[in-house]
């Protein structure tokens, strides 16, 4: 199942790659409810089952040297292909199945040029917005705690 | 050594469903959820899914709850559903200066790129038991800055090296890192071993070998040059894609410590470093690697090895918290043959004593000759 970054002949709005990791980083229960408001009544079957695993993080010495093994986390794939042909493949963290399956369905949606606008405009553009968002009201936070520390002088 | 004992199968079921009682405590209080494990308890999931070695906030909240809160034992719990998933693959190395920062500070510069950022941290608490928290926990929302927090978040020893100040971490070597998990330990172990290693290692283990070198088991001057906590995404190269994606977003805490000097008539003198990397929001726990990181660098670095830090056989066949618990665990296991023997032979040896030298034989206070 060997696929091209960019298979279709349709103009992208949104490479495979990013929307792939917007599906993995976005939580089930958001992609579940906007994906049913879609209404796309899809029939797919599986090509890989979903199956839980993991992946061994590396980190670098020193941040920026040699490559070593912090630890491992755990992951969920799978692969499907809807009754039009188009493959779509699930990576996802944690161990959902249902949520590797559906971000597979999504993926191949993704790619049927038909359906293509409609699951970048009302699914994966609001969930990008959701982390966005997230990330930014995480980082204001920090931000407000930023210091500005002063070392005092002696004898004046 | 002991051996198998039969029997006790229903005395072990009562005693496991005592424990689950145990476990559930007053049926009038209502029941932990993982959520509020994972939510409430978050320092917790995160040490255990660091030394557990597995990430996956869900799964350390489900040992913490199935273990009493036993950290230990949670850890143990996590390490042992590990060995049961198939790993896929490698991730692309983490970037650490591209983490979403939550909490970055320096006890070296004052002043830096990016600035100081407290993030949520105990450190200037007082200390002083929150009586309100037993009443109710309700808090404020915390106040937002009107910007984010600077994009631009160079590593500390990122600008002493662009000085030359600090010996440089190359990729030359970009070999397959050593994996404990699926090699045999060996000494002397590579820094990429000694790294992971450690970063599974128990907290209370490293931050004791930490503590000694400070105390002069070990000196190595550190500073913290740089502490960050915060986000990452994970990216993996899936073989079905053949290009990387995304997979997932982790916490990250890590620690550059900063020590005194290596130099020769071919280098000036440079600062060196130790570095500390951790799943979660595990300050202390990375701290203690970094110094210890360093301690281990000794023979490298041609400096004597004297103390318990410094040495790597040492060091790293004792920080595995479920290795030692379970052979310091197992001498509850029956011992009864073993001990009969013991027993056996220190009756022979007393006896001989006695039959030897009847009118010398003192007896030892407090304890009755055996016949």
């Amino acid at each position: 199942m060997k696929q091209a970054e960019e298979p279709g002949r349709i103009k992208r709005e949104i490479s495979r790659k990013s929307w792939l990791s917007i599906l993995a980083k976005s939580p089930f229960s958001e992609i579940q409810t906007l994906w049913e408001k879609l209404e796309l009544n899809l029939e797919w079957e599986l090509i890989r089952k979903p199956e839980i695993g993991m992946v061994m993080v590396q980190g670098r010495t020193g941040g920026n040297g040699q490559a070593f093994n912090l630890g491992e986390m755990t992951v969920t794939r799978a692969a499907v292909r809807l009754k039009n042909g188009y493959a779509g493949l699930g990576y996802v963290q944690g161990r959902s199945k249902k949520q590797a399956e559906l971000c597979a369905v999504i993926d191949a949606t993704l790619q049927t040029p038909a359906n293509h606008s409609k699951v970048v405009n009302n699914l994966i553009t609001p969930l990008k917005d959701n982390l966005d968002s997230l990330k930014k009201h995480r980082s204001k936070k920090a931000a407000n705690t930023k210091v500005d520390f002063f070392t005092l002088v002696r004898g004046h | 050594m002991y051996v198998a004992v039969k029997g006790g199968e229903s005395a072990i079921r009562n005693s496991q469903q005592l424990l689950a009682e145990e476990r559930r405590g007053d049926r009038n209080v209502e029941e932990l959820t993982l959520d509020q494990i994972q939510n409430q308890m978050s320092l917790a999931v995160d040490r255990v899914m660091a030394e557990g070695s597995l990430y996956d906030k869900e799964l350390a909240a489900l040992a913490i709850k199935q273990s009493r809160g036993d950290l230990v034992e949670a850890i143990f719990l996590l390490r042992a559903y590990r060995t049961t998933l198939p790993r896929f693959g490698t991730t692309i190395p983490i970037e650490t200066a591209n983490m979403s920062i939550r909490r970055r500070i320096s006890a070296t510069f004052k002043d830096l790129p990016g600035g100081q950022v407290l993030g949520p941290s105990f450190d200037y608490t007082h200390r002083l038991l929150d009586f309100s928290l037993a009443a109710n926990g309700d808090v404020p929302d915390a106040v937002e800055a009107e910007d984010a927090v600077d994009q631009n978040m160079p590593r500390v020893t990122d600008l002493l090296n662009n000085e030359g100040l600090i010996e440089e971490e190359t990729t030359e070597d970009d070999s397959e890192p050593f994996d404990i998990t699926r090699q045999s330990p060996k000494f002397p172990a590579e820094r990429t071993a000694r790294l992971q290693n450690l970063a599974r290692g128990d907290e209370g283990f490293l931050l004791a070998l930490a503590y000694s070198t400070q105390r002069g088991w070990g000196r190595n001057h550190p500073f913290a040059g740089e502490i960050r906590m915060g986000e990452l995404s994970i990216e993996f190269i899936p073989d079905e894609l053949g290009f990387p994606i995304e997979i997932g977003e982790i916490t990250i805490t890590e620690c550059q410590m900063i020590n005194q000097f290596k130099g020769s008539s071919e280098i000036p003198a440079q600062f060196t470093r130790g570095y500390g990397l951790s799943f979660g929001h595990n300050e202390r726990k990375t701290m203690a690697m970094g110094i210890i990181d360093r301690a281990l660098r000794a023979r490298e670095l041609d400096e004597q090895v004297q103390a318990p830090a410094q040495d790597e056989e040492f060091v790293l066949s004792h920080s595995c918290n479920v290795e030692a618990s379970g052979f310091v665990q197992h001498l509850k296991l029956p011992h009864y043959v073993d001990f009969q023997s013991e027993l056996v032979t220190v009756r022979a040896l007393r006896e001989a004593v006695n039959n030897d030298k009847p009118n010398e034989a003192e007896p030892i206070p407090g304890i009755v000759a055996a016949e």
